[in-house]
C-alpha cells in the first residue's frame, strides 16, 4: 500500500513548525510505528532527519508512543496505542495526518515528541503508598472486596501515556489523575493517605498548566485503556471531601 | 483570612471551581421551573389579570425578593467562572488539531461557552425589556375589583414585546442555546459533584434530557402563541 502523509515538523521547543508531507509504501502488517521505522529508512537515505516520535515497548503497556493520527490521539481504533495499530485499518492511497499531542503542559520537544514530565511531577506529589522497605507483604493478608478490587484494577491500568490530555479541547489531565487516585485509593494500603494525596495530586495538576473538566468525556473516548470517566466523578468526590475534612 | 481555604478552593482549584459552575448552574435549573410555571400563565385568557397578580405577589414577598436577588448573583457568578474557565482552557489546550475529531463525545459540552454567550446578552435584553421596564415603573397600572393595591400591567409589556417578530425570533433562538446548554449541563452538573454511579447515571442523563427540552420548548412556544394571538 502506498500512503501519503502530512507530518508535523518542529526542530525544538521554540521553532515555529509546520506540516511536511512524505509518500512510503508500507504493508497492512505493519504496525503503525513500523511505517514510520519504514520512512525513517527513507528519509536517513535521502540526507534528510528523520522524524522523531516517542516509542519504547512497541507492546501497548508503557504510553510513550504519543502522536495524533487523523486527529485522535493513537488513531482511529478504541483502546489501542499507536504502536498496536495495524496498517490493515487505513487504505491504499489513504492521506493521513500525524501531530504531537497538543496541550500546553505538554510542549513539543522535537516533530512528534513532547515533554510529558508534567505527569511525573504530579505522580511525585502523592501518586504513591508510603511503605517500609523488606520482603513483600501476603498479597492476600488483607481482604478485599472483589467489585473493588476490579475498580481499582481497572483504573490500575493506565499507562501515563497522556492521550487523555491530547484529547480534552481543554487539555485537562482529570483522567490521568483520577485513574491514579481510584487504583490507589480504593485499596486499604492507599486509603489512609488518599485525602493528602487527591489534594497534592490536584494542586500539582493546576500548577502545571493543565486545563479544566468539562465533562466532554473525550479522554474516555480516546484512553487506549479505557479509563471511564466515572473515576473523574470519584476524584471530584475525594477531593471535594477532602478539601471539606482536611485540617 | 478565616475561610482562605474555601474562597481558594472555589476561585482557584480547577475541581473547586466546577463546583461553583455545578451548584450555581443546579440553582439556576431549580430557578428556571418556577419561571416556566409562572410564564404559562400568560396563556390564560383573562387579559393578564393571574399574570399580574402573580408578578405584584413575586415582586413584593420578601423571602422571593431577597431569593432574586441570590439569584441575579447567582448568574453573575456562573457567568463569569464560566467565561474565566473558558479562557483558562483555551490557553491550556494552544493549538487545536489540524483534523478534527471524529471521536463520540458528550453532545454540545464543546460549546458550552457559546450558548452561555448566547443566553448572557439574550438576560441583558431580557431584563432590560420587562424587569427593568418594571422597576421604573413604566408599565400602566391597573386595580383589579378585590385587591387593595395598585398592580403594574406587566402582561400588556410582554404582549407587546411579541407583537414584534424579531422579538419572538430573538427568544426562540436563545431558548433553544438554553436547551442545548442544558443537555449536556444537567448531566455534567451532577458528574462535577462527584454523583455518578451505574445505578442512577442513565435515570440522571435522561431527566436531563427531558428537562432540557421541556424547558426550551416551554419557554419558546409563549412569545410564539402570543404573537400568532395577535395577527
Ligand atoms: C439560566 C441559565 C443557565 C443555566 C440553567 C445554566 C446551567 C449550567 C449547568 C447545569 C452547567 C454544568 C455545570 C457543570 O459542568 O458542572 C453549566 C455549565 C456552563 N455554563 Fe451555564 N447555565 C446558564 C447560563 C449560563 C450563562 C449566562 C453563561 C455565560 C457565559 C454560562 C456558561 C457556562 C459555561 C462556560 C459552562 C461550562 C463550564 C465547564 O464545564 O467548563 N451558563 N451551565
Ligand atoms: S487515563 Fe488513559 S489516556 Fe490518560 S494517561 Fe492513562 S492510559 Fe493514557
Ligand atoms: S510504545 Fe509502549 S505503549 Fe506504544
Amino acid at each position: 500500500m502506498e500512503l501519503q502523509l502530512k507530518i508535523w515538523r518542529q526542530k525544538k521547543a521554540d521553532s515555529p513548525g509546520g506540516f511536511e508531507v512524505y509518500r512510503v509504501k508500507a504493508n497492512e502488517h505493519m504496525s503503525f510505528l513500523e511505517m514510520l521505522d519504514v520512512l525513517n529508512e527513507q528519509l536517513i537515505a535521502e540526507r534528510k532527519e528523520p522524524v522523531a516520535f516517542d516509542h519504547d515497548c512497541r507492546e501497548g503497556i508503557c504510553g510513550a508512543c504519543s502522536m495524533v493520527i487523523n486527529g485522535r490521539p493513537h488513531g482511529p481504533n478504541q483502546g489501542t496505542t499507536t504502536c498496536q495499530l495495524h496498517m490493515r485499518f487505513f487504505k491504499d492511497g489513504d492521506v493521513i495526518t500525524v501531530e504531537p499531542f497538543q496541550a500546553r503542559a505538554f510542549p513539543v520537544i522535537k516533530d512528534l515528541v513532547v515533554d510529558r514530565s508534567s505527569f511525573d511531577r504530579i505522580i511525585q506529589a502523592g501518586g504513591y503508598i508510603s511503605v517500609n522497605t523488606g520482603q513483600p507483604v501476603d498479597g492476600n493478608a488483607i481482604a478485599i472486596e472483589r467489585d473493588t478490587a476490579s475498580m481499582a484494577f481497572d483504573a490500575a491500568a493506565c499507562i501515563g501515556c497522556g492521550a487523555c490530555v491530547a484529547a480534552c479541547p481543554n487539555g485537562s489531565a482529570m483522567l490521568f489523575v483520577a485513574a491514579k487516585v481510584s487504583h490507589l485509593g480504593l485499596l486499604p494500603q492507599g486509603k489512609i493517605e488518599q485525602d493528602g494525596r487527591v489534594q497534592k495530586m490536584v494542586a500539582q495538576m493546576d500548577e502545571e498548566g493543565f486545563g479544566n473538566c468539562s465533562n466532554v468525556a473525550a479522554c474516555e473516548a480516546e484512553c487506549p485503556k479505557q479509563i471511564s470517566v466515572s473515576n473523574i466523578a470519584r476524584l471530584n468526590r475525594a477531593l471535594i471531601a477532602a478539601s471539606f475534612q482536611s485540617s | 483570612m478565616l475561610m482562605k481555604w474555601l474562597v481558594d478552593f472555589l476561585f482557584r482549584s480547577s475541581i473547586g471551581r466546577k463546583v461553583v459552575m455545578s451548584l450555581s448552574g443546579l440553582f439556576l435549573i431549580a430557578f428556571l421551573v418556577v419561571h416556566l410555571l409562572g410564564n404559562l400563565q400568560l396563556l390564560a385568557y383573562d387579559g393578564g389579570r393571574q399574570f399580574n397578580l402573580y408578578a405584584y405577589f413575586m415582586t413584593h414577598n420578601p423571602l422571593i425578593k431577597t431569593t432574586s436577588y441570590l439569584l441575579y448573583l447567582t448568574i453573575l457568578l456562573h457567568a463569569i467562572q464560566g467565561i474565566s474557565l473558558a479562557w483558562a482552557n483555551r490557553k491550556a489546550k494552544g493549538r487545536t488539531y489540524a483534523v478534527s475529531s471524529n471521536a463520540p463525545i458528550s453532545s454540545f459540552s464543546k460549546y458550552m461557552i457559546h450558548f452561555g454567550m448566547i443566553i448572557f446578552i439574550f438576560l441583558g435584553l431580557h431584563m432590560y425589556q420587562f424587569w427593568l421596564q418594571m422597576k421604573m415603573g413604566n408599565a400602566p397600572v391597573l386595580s383589579y375589583p378585590g385587591t387593595d393595591h395598585p398592580v403594574q400591567d406587566l402582561n400588556a409589556l410582554v404582549v407587546e414585546a411579541f407583537a414584534n417578530p424579531y422579538y419572538v425570533g430573538i427568544y426562540v433562538v436563545s431558548m433553544f442555546a438554553l436547551g442545548l446548554h442544558l443537555w449536556h449541563g444537567f448531566q455534567s452538573a451532577f458528574q462535577t459533584l462527584g454523583l455518578n454511579h451505574p445505578k442512577y447515571n442513565g435515570l440522571i442523563r435522561m431527566v436531563g434530557k427531558m428537562y432540557a427540552v421541556a424547558v426550551a420548548v416551554g419557554f419558546a412556544v409563549i412569545p410564539v402563541i402570543l404573537f400568532f394571538r395577535q395577527v
